[in-house]
């Protein structure tokens, strides 16, 4: 499978990804590459087999609907602004986006 | 399926049909979100109902909430819908402020329901049938507040990872009507489940509305073929809140569209905005490649797999929905079709009618339910929940119409008493002696003293009988309304010689 120059730049734009003009070529062989490598798993029969999800025997593990009180709740704005750049009474501020 | 095209609009250059779908997002009503411990209550304080997991620190993992799986399953068997037991998560990705993750974890392939279908009634009484197309579930995304500064947004993630279901309809609707109609009836169901509280105000219940328009005929050659190159192309009206506003949106967009069609332009596939001063729909601007998600399943959350044993035990609490408990209206107790329809479409009127009803005669309490009751409610500007009449307060007071006790007219009286002064209607009528009096040695007293004080009267009685109203009058006027109507027509008929 050979993935084209315009397609990397879509890719990387769609990815936010700044690629400069001159490395979409090579990246471009580069993933055609990767891909052309994964496509070798084409040539293994599958038939009747099913998908797997895990490589271990295992189910989705489900949690029960209450309110945690440990990093998995809430109950925290000072830690979840914490990091950001500007902040006003616990909301993120960002530059502004209007759709 | 109708044969002929329904409601066919006007257009300058020929019929054109209007189709309508809608994408309805449902907020489970659960505790906590949809993979993490966070509050998904309303209304709390900026970032205040907002874990790690929500805010998309690094290293944290989805757990899914039991609870919104069963709501969802629940869901899907209130819509008739065929349950999935193995589905799966999907990411979509796409960038915004309000998206820490950088992709919604959604279902794309695999929804936990598939297809279903439901009834939905029109205003003139006809019922029409929607098919649902799927049903899957997501995270909410957080709120962008852009009019709080000039240069900046705010964002406020408590929304972020609260569950979603997303109910997808079929392209079944084919007026303003009906499509406002079927997100009514979808809010009637999700409320009754408890699945979802249906609040629009809060942002609970908010639909995408589809429309596109074709030439009339269309729609049956797509309804033949499964083929969508017979209907026009859609646009989607995002985030529309109302069940009035859905109505506005396709009135709006089907006349817009013929317009454009009529004008010799096209019709775009394009993501549009209701103006609620306006009653417009604007087009939403977009940035190239905004549709492009690239899907793929999350590798953080393995498929979601459950048991028939359990969707059978979930199928097990199911309330008796709406369209089951307006067929045994009907049936139990006698009420017209649209009677039994308005007072099924809400959990708590039905609840409110059946206690009054039970043991009653179900038209009798039905008139008073949806008559007296509900009418003085509307003018109070108050609920069920805060009625100074209770289901059995207005039972009793049927009652004593029904052993007579009172008559129709006087119980309309002690009605309004129990709604100024509350109390209980037996007690009211003992207390303010306005017993029937059904005592004929009574009645005949008043009824002869009459006839003897009014010569005049009697004599012209006997040519037109119809006069005999009058006495009738004056009885009710000597008894203070008390005595039994029927009573007192049978003595003066008597008395009088009328026929």
């Amino acid at each position: 499978m050979s993935i084209d120059k315009e397609t990397v730049r879509k890719v990387a734009k769609l990815a936010r990804i700044a690629e400069p003009e001159e490395r979409l070529e090579p990246l471009a062989k580069e993933l055609s590459g990767i891909l052309d490598w994964i496509e070798m798993l084409n040539e293994v029969d599958v038939e009747g087999v099913e998908a797997m999800a895990s490589t271990v025997e295992t189910q989705l593990p489900m949690r029960e609907d209450v309110l945690t009180h440990d990093y998995t709740g809430g109950g925290k704005p000072e830690d979840i602004v914490a990091n950001a750049p500007k902040t006003e009474d616990h909301f993120f501020v960002v530059p502004k986006v209007v759709e | 399926m109708t044969a002929q095209p329904r409601k066919v609009l006007q257009g300058a250059t020929g019929d054109w049909e209007v189709v309508v779908g809608l994408e309805v997002h449902a907020q489970v009503s659960s505790n906590a979100k949809l993979f993490s411990g966070a509050s998904a209550e309303y209304g709390a304080g900026p970032n205040e109902n907002v874990s790690l997991v929500d805010a998309a620190m690094p290293g944290m993992l989805p757990v899914i909430n039991r609870y919104c799986v069963e709501q969802a399953i629940k869901t899907g068997l209130g819509l008739n819908a065929k349950i999935n037991t193995w589905s799966r998560f999907d990411r979509k990705n796409y960038f915004y402020p309000d998206l820490p993750q950088g992709y919604q974890i959604s279902q794309y392939k695999d929804p936990i329901v598939g297809e279903g279908e439901i009834e939905v009634e029109l205003d003139d009484g006809e019922v029409i049938k929607v098919g649902i197309e799927r049903l899957h579930l997501e995270q909410d995304a957080g709120k962008s507040i852009h009019d709080l500064a000039p240069k900046e947004s705010y964002v406020d993630l408590n929304r972020s990872g609260v569950a979603l279901m997303e109910i997808v309809s079929k392209p079944h609707m084919r007026s303003a009507e009906e499509g406002s109609a079927y997100f009514s009836k979808l809010r009637t169901i999700v409320r009754y489940l408890g699945t979802c509280d249906g609040n629009m105000e809060q942002g609970s219940m908010r639909a995408d509305v589809n429309v596109s328009v074709c030439r009339a005929g269309g729609y049956e050659k797509f309804l033949e073929t499964g083929d969508f190159k017979h209907l026009g192309t859609r646009t989607e009206t995002k985030n529309v809140n109302s069940i009035r506003y859905v109505r506005q949106v396709i009135d709006y967009e089907a006349r817009r569209q013929i317009e454009v069609l009529e004008a010799g332009g096209q019709i775009d596939q394009e993501t549009r905005l209701f103006n609620v001063a306006t009653g417009e729909t604007r087009i939403m601007r977009t940035k190239e490649d905004a549709h492009d998600y690239r899907y793929f399943p999350d590798p953080d959350l393995l498929p979601l797999e459950f048991s028939d044993e359990w969707v059978e035990e979930i199928r097990a609490t199911l309330p008796e929905l709406p369209d089951e408990k307006k067929r045994r209206f009907v049936e139990e107790y006698g009420l017209p079709l649209y009677d039994a329809t308005i007072l099924a479409m809400d959990r708590e009127k039905a609840d409110f009618f059946e206690a009054v009803a039970k043991g009653r005669d179900g038209k009798m309490a039905a008139n008073w339910v949806m008559g007296d009751f509900f009418g003085a409610l509307n003018k109070m500007d108050r609920d069920i929940s805060d009625s100074p009449v209770s289901a059995d307060q207005l039972g009793g007071l049927i009652d004593l119409i029904a052993d007579k006790t009172i008559s129709g007219k006087i119980a309309k009286d002690v009605f309004a008493i129990m709604l100024e002064e509350g109390g209980d209607p037996a007690e009211i009528v003992e207390k303010r002696g306005l017993k029937q009096v059904t005592d004929t040695g009574a009645i005949e007293k008043v009824v002869d003293d009459i006839i003897a004080a009014n010569p005049d009267q009697v004599a012209q009685v006997k040519e037109k009988p119809k006069t005999m109203g009058w006495f009738v009058g004056q009885v009710m006027k000597a008894t203070g309304g008390k005595a039994n109507p029927q009573a007192v027509n049978d003595i003066l008929k008597a008395k009088l010689g009328v026929e």
